[in-house]
């Protein structure tokens, strides 16, 4: 682990930049790459986190779970065409503990329907745990949480 | 609100439906004063939501907002939010817990049934202005609208004359309801919300078409949870066809003679982490499957161990809010609180199988919106209202235009 604060931010922005693009781009296969074996991924609202509620819109467990929404949105489910572009700010690394990073960062996620405007699908803050695994960071928990509770139509994609 | 309307019915009857009653703002005003202002119980919330007294919470009617609160002596009532001064929207918070409620535009106060407590300067002030003589605070309470309560879920309507909510289910659709609101206390875990842009009716017809199922959903098909080849049941209440319920137990995940006409059937299809399909039964009997709908608002989920109300808002004739309650029950061991969470990963706004439906749901409003005066042919499984043995039907959608078209005068 690097002492150097400004090392270690440098690459987890480089990981958080890395991880929008993948999803950005519709790489959405390589996806599962940027976690951990034993991972936890959860999309949840404000209020239910806020409130202690542990529903999540998605939940994913470990990468296994992560390759089934691959599959789902690759092959099994049915949509229309969109474009999606994150907006990320404020990274910030808030801890450092027995190898885990602590990391909080906003996004706004742009979405584009076809024929339509471009609109603010969804916004909020990844409150995130990264590790280092062999020569690089992986996310070994990510939670998105976004603020509107209300979701315009469906959430397909992660975030 | 009773301007006749310039459109017929087709002659056909309940197996056409026409497409002006998914887009024409009038037909959607006289749904506000005729389905969810008139002789119907609309969902509300779960007593889970509000455990305490002073608990409150917002919802709507319609597109009207009430507020839902239990009273200090444990009762529920429910109030229009809506001030009886001038019309502000006194609750301005999603939920919480009050000793009253003040209006904050002129501070008017009322207590958790909705009388009127206390109004500012009412006797004016430097002996000027103030209320006249014979105003009187028990002349101006909130609206409240008639309450029924079953089994933990708050019902309620704007008409005082509404039979009991048992007669208004019936024995048939009760039994069904009590099936999963059996007494046992609920636990709530959690919520989620979808605006969608197409007619609220759009919603319950999808959850009225077992049809769509077997051939939109590939998870549904290809996990045999719920596909046409499985032993089904759909039934209508006794008197109107208005409320129904979709039953059916699951199969396997192998081809049969149905699939072969399921395009979408994929006997290779694995999951990763299939834990999320492996259902634990709860229920008496061998349905795996419980799908109800309630006129005018609700669609009770019961799909494997995932339990959800699917309540509907309106917010014009083009869109509709889908207001989910992800619950189990008070009782349940941690195994089951993660069974009914990882399963929560089908339905929802990002529901491996609802997230197909909210998407064509769009698509059929797109497609029909511009198009008032062509209609749907509802023809698979007859023309009848009768239940049926089997999923291959879209009876219940005629059930519900039956009974829709007697409300509405249509
Ligand atoms: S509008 Fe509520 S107090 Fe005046
Ligand atoms: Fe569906």
């Amino acid at each position: 682990m690097t002492d150097d604060p400004r090392l270690l931010r440098y690459e987890v922005e480089e990981l958080f930049f890395a991880y929008v693009e993948c999803l950005d781009e519709g790489e959405i296969e390589r996806w599962p790459d940027f976690f951990t074996e034993d991972c936890l991924y959860k999309i949840i609202s404000r209020e239910n986190f806020e409130r202690g509620l542990p529903l999540a819109a998605m939940l994913c467990e470990g990468r296994g779970g992560l390759m089934d929404r691959v599959v789902s949105v690759t092959t099994t489910s049915v949509y229309h065409d969109r474009a999606l572009r994150h907006l990320l700010s404020n990274i910030r690394v808030k801890g450092v503990a027995n190898g885990v990073i602590d990391v909080q960062a906003n996004y706004a996620v742009l979405e584009t329907l076809t024929n339509e405007f471009t609109t603010v699908f969804n916004a909020g803050k990844y409150l995130d745990k990264l590790v280092r695994q062999g020569d690089g960071l992986k996310f070994k928990e990510k939670l998105c949480v976004f603020d509107s509770v209300m979701v315009p139509t469906s959430l397909i994609f992660p975030i | 609100m009773n301007e006749p309307l310039p459109y017929k019915w087709p002659e056909e009857g309940n197996s056409r439906i026409p497409y002006w009653v998914y887009s024409d703002p009038r037909v959607y005003e006289r749904e506000q004063e005729r389905v969810f202002g008139g002789a119907s119980y609309s969902f509300v919330a779960l007593e889970a939501d509000i455990p305490n007294p002073g608990d409150f919470k917002r919802t709507r009617i319609g597109d009207r907002p009430v507020v839902v609160v239990r009273d200090t002596d444990g009762g529920v009532n429910v109030l229009v939010n809506r001030c009886a001064h001038r019309g502000a929207r006194y609750c301005y918070r999603e939920h919480g817990n009050a000793k009253e409620f003040t209006c904050p535009y002129h501070q008017w106060t009322y207590d958790l049934t909705g009388a009127l407590t206390g109004v500012p300067f009412r006797h004016g002030v430097k002996k000027q202005g103030g209320m006249p003589d014979d105003f009187k605070l028990e002349d101006h309470h909130l609206e409240a609208l008639k309450c029924a309560l079953r089994g933990g879920v708050i019902f309620a309507s704007f008409d005082h004359s509404m039979p009991a909510f048992e007669d208004y289910l019936g024995p048939k659709m009760l039994g069904y309801f009590d099936r999963v609101f059996d007494g046992r206390e609920l636990g709530i875990l959690g919520y989620s919300r979808q605006r969608m842009r197409a007619n609220w009716k759009l919603m319950f017809e999808n959850l009225k078409d077992p049809y769509h199922a077997s051939l939109l959903h590939v998870f549904l098909v290809s996990f045999g949870l719920f596909r046409a080849d499985n032993p089904s049941q759909v039934q209508m209440d006794e008197k109107t066809g208005m409320h129904s319920v979709q039953v059916s137990r699951r199969g396997e995940q192998k081809a049969s003679e149905g699939t072969r006409e399921m395009r979408q059937f994929d006997q290779e299809l694995r999951l990763h982490n299939p834990e999320m399909l492996q259902p634990v039964p709860e229920f008496p009997g061998d349905a795996t499957v419980v799908m109800q709908t309630i006129w005018p608002n609700l669609i009770v989920q019961q799909q494997s161990n995932t339990l959800a109300m699917r309540q509907i808002q309106t917010l014009d004739a083009e869109t509709f809010e889908l207001h989910w309650t992800f619950f189990g029950y008070a009782d349940d061991d941690d195994a089951m609180t993660m069974r009914r969470l990882r399963q929560a990963n089908l339905m929802g706004p990002a529901g491996f199988v609802s997230v197909d439906d909210s998407e064509v749901m769009e698509a059929a409003q797109f497609g029909l919106g511009k198009y008032p005066d062509s209609e749907a042919v509802v023809e698979m499984g007859g023309r009848g209202v009768e239940d049926q043995d089997h999923m291959v039907t879209e009876v219940s959608i005629r059930a519900f235009y039956d009974h829709y078209r007697n409300v509405m005068g249509f």
